[in-house]
C-alpha cells in the first residue's frame, strides 16, 4: 500500500470520472446524431490527462491532439462549453467553428487540439520559445500519441526544444495504435523514449494507467522545467478502450486483449486504492454520479443552444483581405 | 529620402520595427551571420542572438515555432530562405498559421511573417527559382505580399510585421541589388491591397507584381515609342489585391493584360483576368510562364521567362 495523499487521489478520481463521463456523453451525442463530426475518445487513457495536467498552473500552456477532450477538461475548460463545441453550437469553446478536433480554450492556457498528428509538437516548442524570450517561468506541456513519433515534426520539435533548452514536457500517450495500425509494426528502433534520448532529452517511462505514478513523474519533470533544465520527455503506456474514432469498432484487436487491458482501468484502480484507504463505497459512487450529472446537465444545455449564424463563416478569417 | 538597395530597405525596415517593438524577433538558418542573402547582416550585433535567432535546418520547426510564439503574443519573422524550401513547412503555414484564428473561434491571433524569397535568377534551377505566390493566395487566412521596389520593400515589410494576420512575404531574389529612393520616415507603412501606379496610359491596362513589374515597365516604354499608351499597375500584394484600382483602370482602357513570372496555368493572373472580364467586360489576356520547370543551363532557363518582347507582342495583338 502506498503512502497516499488521499485528497489528491480523490481529486484525480473525480477528474477522471468527469473525463469519462464527458467522453461517454460525446459518444451518446454521436449515437443521437447531434455530434456531427468524428470524435476520438480517450476512454481508458484518463490517468495521463489527470496525472500530468494537475501539475500545471493556470497560466501554463497545454497543446493537445485530436484525442484531446480529456486534456482540455483537465486544463480547466468548462464542460458545457466543450459539449456545445462538439455539437457545433453557440457558446462552444470555439463558437462551434472548430469541433472536437480543434477544441481549444485559450483562457485556461489550452492552445488547441490539432487535427494533424504531430503538428502540435513544433507549435509547443514555439510557445516555450516565446516564454523563454520573455523570461517567464511558465512551462508548456505537449501531449501526442505514439503514432506521432513517425512524423518529421517530432524530430524537428524535440531537437529544437533541446537545442534552445526550452521548458516543454513532451508527453507521449502510447496506446499502442496509430489510427488502426499497431504502431510497433510501423516503427523502427526502440520506440519513443529511445528517440527522445537520442536527441538529448531526459526521458522517463511510466504506467499511464496509474494516476499516481503519472503524477510523480510529471511533478519531477515539470519542476525540472521550471528550474531551466531544458525539455523533458514522458512516455506513458496506456490503452484506449474504444476504437480510433467513435465509428471504429476496432475488430483488429482480439477481445481477450481488450478485456485484459480493461482490467487495468485507471479509474477502477484509483477507486480501489481509495476504498482500501477507507473511503466508503457510497462516497465513491457519489463521485461517479456527480460527474455523470454534470455532463448530463451540460449536454441538455448544449442541445438547447442554437447553431451559430451562417455569417460566422466569414468572421475571424483575416483582417486584410477578409471575405467580402 | 535615402538611396538604397531593395535588400537594405528591408533590412532597415526590420531594424526599425525591432527597435520600436520588443516583441519582434527573427528566426532562421544562418541569421547570426546575416542570413543566406545578407538581409540580416549586423542585426545580431544590435539585437543579440535571442532576437536574431539561428535555427537548425528544420523548416517545419522554424514555421511551427513561429506559430506557437505568435500565439503567445510575440511577432516572429520566420526566414525560410527560398519559397521552394518553405514547402517543407506547408502544414505549419496552411493548416496551422492560416486557420488558427478561425478554427479556434477568434481566440488565437498568429501575427507572423513567413519570409520566403521567390523568383528566377541565374542558374538556380528547379528547386531555387519558383514563384509560388498563387498557392498562398488560394488559402483563406493568409496575406501574400510581393514587393517590386526598394521603397515598397521597406514599407510593406513594416506593414507585414505590424499585421495581426500571418503574412507570406515574398521578395524577389533578382532584385536584392536594385537601388531606389526610400523614405526615411520610420512609421511609413504601405497598406496591403493598394496598387502602385507605375505609369499612366489610356490604351490598355497592364497589371504585374514583383520583378516582372520591371520587365513590364520596359515594355511600356517600347510601346510608347510606337504610340501605344499603356497603364501599368504594380499590385504589391496579391492577397488582398487592389480590385478597385484594377477594375477602374480596365474599365477605362477596355483592355487588361496581366503579366507574371509564375506559371500561367492556375496563376494569380487568371483570377484577375476573370474578375475583370466578369465585372467590366474588358478584353482580358494573361501572360505567364509555360507550365514547365526551370532549368539550369541559360537557354533552358530563358525558355520559361516572360520577356519584354512577349509583353510588347501581346499588347500589340490586343490593340490590333
Amino acid at each position: 500500500m502506498r503512502n497516499l495523499d488521499l485528497d489528491r487521489l480523490r481529486a484525480h478520481h473525480r477528474l477522471m470520472l468527469r473525463i469519462r463521463a464527458l467522453e461517454e456523453t460525446a459518444l451518446r451525442g454521436m449515437a443521437e446524431r447531434v455530434v456531427l463530426g468524428a470524435i476520438h475518445p480517450s476512454i481508458g487513457q484518463e490517468a495521463v490527462a489527470a496525472g500530468v495536467i494537475a501539475q500545471l498552473a493556470p497560466d501554463d500552456i497545454l497543446l493537445s491532439t485530436h484525442r484531446g477532450h480529456g486534456h482540455t477538461l483537465a486544463k480547466g475548460a468548462d464542460a458545457e462549453a466543450m459539449i456545445r463545441e462538439l455539437l457545433g453550437r453557440v457558446g462552444g469553446t470555439c463558437g462551434g467553428k472548430g469541433g472536437s478536433m480543434h477544441i481549444a480554450d485559450f483562457s485556461v492556457g489550452m492552445l488547441g487540439a490539432n487535427g494533424v498528428v504531430g503538428a502540435n509538437i513544433v507549435i509547443a516548442a514555439g510557445a516555450a520559445h516565446a516564454i523563454r524570450l520573455r523570461g517567464e517561468r511558465r512551462v508548456v506541456v505537449c501531449i501526442f500519441g505514439d503514432g506521432a513519433i513517425n512524423r518529421g515534426p517530432f524530430l524537428e520539435g524535440l531537437n529544437w526544444a533541446a537545442v534552445f533548452a526550452l521548458p516543454v514536457l513532451f508527453v507521449c500517450e502510447d496506446n499502442g495504435f496509430a489510427a488502426t495500425t499497431r504502431t510497433a509494426a510501423m516503427t523502427a528502433g526502440d520506440g519513443p523514449a529511445a528517440r527522445a534520448r537520442a536527441l538529448g532529452l531526459h526521458a522517463e517511462e511510466v504506467d499511464g494507467n496509474d494516476v499516481l505514478a503519472v503524477e510523480d513523474a510529471a511533478r519531477d519533470a515539470i519542476a525540472a522545467l521550471r528550474d531551466g533544465g531544458g525539455p523533458r520527455f514522458l512516455l506513458a503506456h496506456t490503452y484506449r478502450f474504444t476504437g480510433h474514432t467513435a465509428a471504429d469498432v476496432a475488430a483488429y484487436r482480439p477481445e481477450a486483449e481488450v478485456a485484459a487491458r480493461r482490467a487495468h482501468d485507471p479509474i477502477a484502480r484509483a477507486a480501489s486504492w481509495l476504498a482500501e484507504a477507507g473511503v466508503a463505497a457510497p462516497d465513491l459512487a457519489a463521485d461517479r454520479e456527480a460527474a455523470q450529472a454534470e455532463m448530463a446537465d451540460a449536454y441538455a444545455a448544449a442541445l438547447a443552444a442554437p447553431f451559430p449564424a451562417a455569417a460566422e463563416a466569414f468572421r475571424d478569417v483575416q483582417d486584410a483581405g477578409a471575405p467580402a | 529620402m535615402s538611396r538604397m538597395t531593395y535588400l537594405d530597405a528591408a533590412r532597415q525596415a526590420l531594424v526599425e520595427e525591432m527597435r520600436r517593438d520588443r516583441s519582434v524577433w527573427a528566426l532562421g538558418e544562418d541569421l547570426g551571420r546575416g542570413g543566406v542573402f545578407g538581409t540580416y547582416r549586423g542585426l545580431a550585433d544590435e539585437f543579440g542572438p535571442q532576437r536574431i535567432s539561428d535555427a537548425p535546418i528544420s523548416e517545419a520547426a522554424i514555421l511551427g515555432v513561429a506559430v506557437g510564439a505568435a500565439m503567445l503574443g510575440t511577432r516572429p519573422v520566420a526566414e525560410m530562405r527560398f519559397s521552394d524550401f518553405a514547402l517543407c513547412a506547408t502544414d505549419e503555414l496552411v493548416n496551422q498559421a492560416a486557420k488558427a484564428r478561425f478554427m479556434f473561434g477568434g481566440q488565437a491571433r498568429v501575427p507572423l511573417v513567413a519570409r520566403m524569397p521567390i523568383g528566377m535568377w541565374r542558374s538556380s534551377a528547379a528547386q531555387h527559382s519558383q514563384s509560388l505566390e498563387a498557392w498562398y493566395a488560394h488559402i483563406p487566412g493568409l496575406v501574400v505580399v510581393c514587393p517590386a521596389t526598394p521603397a515598397d520593400n521597406k514599407g510593406l515589410l513594416k506593414s507585414a510585421i505590424r499585421s495581426d494576420d500571418p503574412v507570406v512575404y515574398m521578395e524577389h531574389k533578382n532584385l536584392w541589388a536594385l537601388e531606389g529612393e526610400v523614405p526615411d520616415d520610420s512609421d511609413r507603412c504601405i497598406p496591403f491591397g493598394r496598387a502602385r501606379l507605375v505609369r499612366e496610359g489610356g490604351d490598355l491596362t497592364l497589371v504585374s507584381w514583383s520583378a516582372q513589374v520591371h520587365v513590364a515597365t520596359a515594355a511600356t516604354e517600347t510601346l510608347a515609342a510606337d504610340g501605344i499608351s499603356a497603364e501599368l499597375l504594380d499590385l504589391r500584394s496579391i492577397w488582398p489585391w487592389d480590385r478597385e484600382a484594377v477594375l477602374a483602370s480596365a474599365a477605362r482602357t477596355g483592355r487588361l493584360l496581366v503579366v507574371h513570372e509564375a506559371v500561367q496555368a492556375g496563376g494569380f493572373g487568371a483570377e484577375i483576368a476573370a474578375t475583370v472580364a466578369q465585372e467590366t467586360g474588358a478584353r482580358v489576356r494573361r501572360l505567364g510562364a509555360p507550365r514547365a520547370l526551370i532549368g539550369y543551363a541559360p537557354p533552358v532557363e530563358d525558355a520559361v521567362r516572360v520577356t519584354e518582347a512577349m509583353i510588347v507582342r501581346a499588347a500589340r495583338e490586343m490593340l490590333a
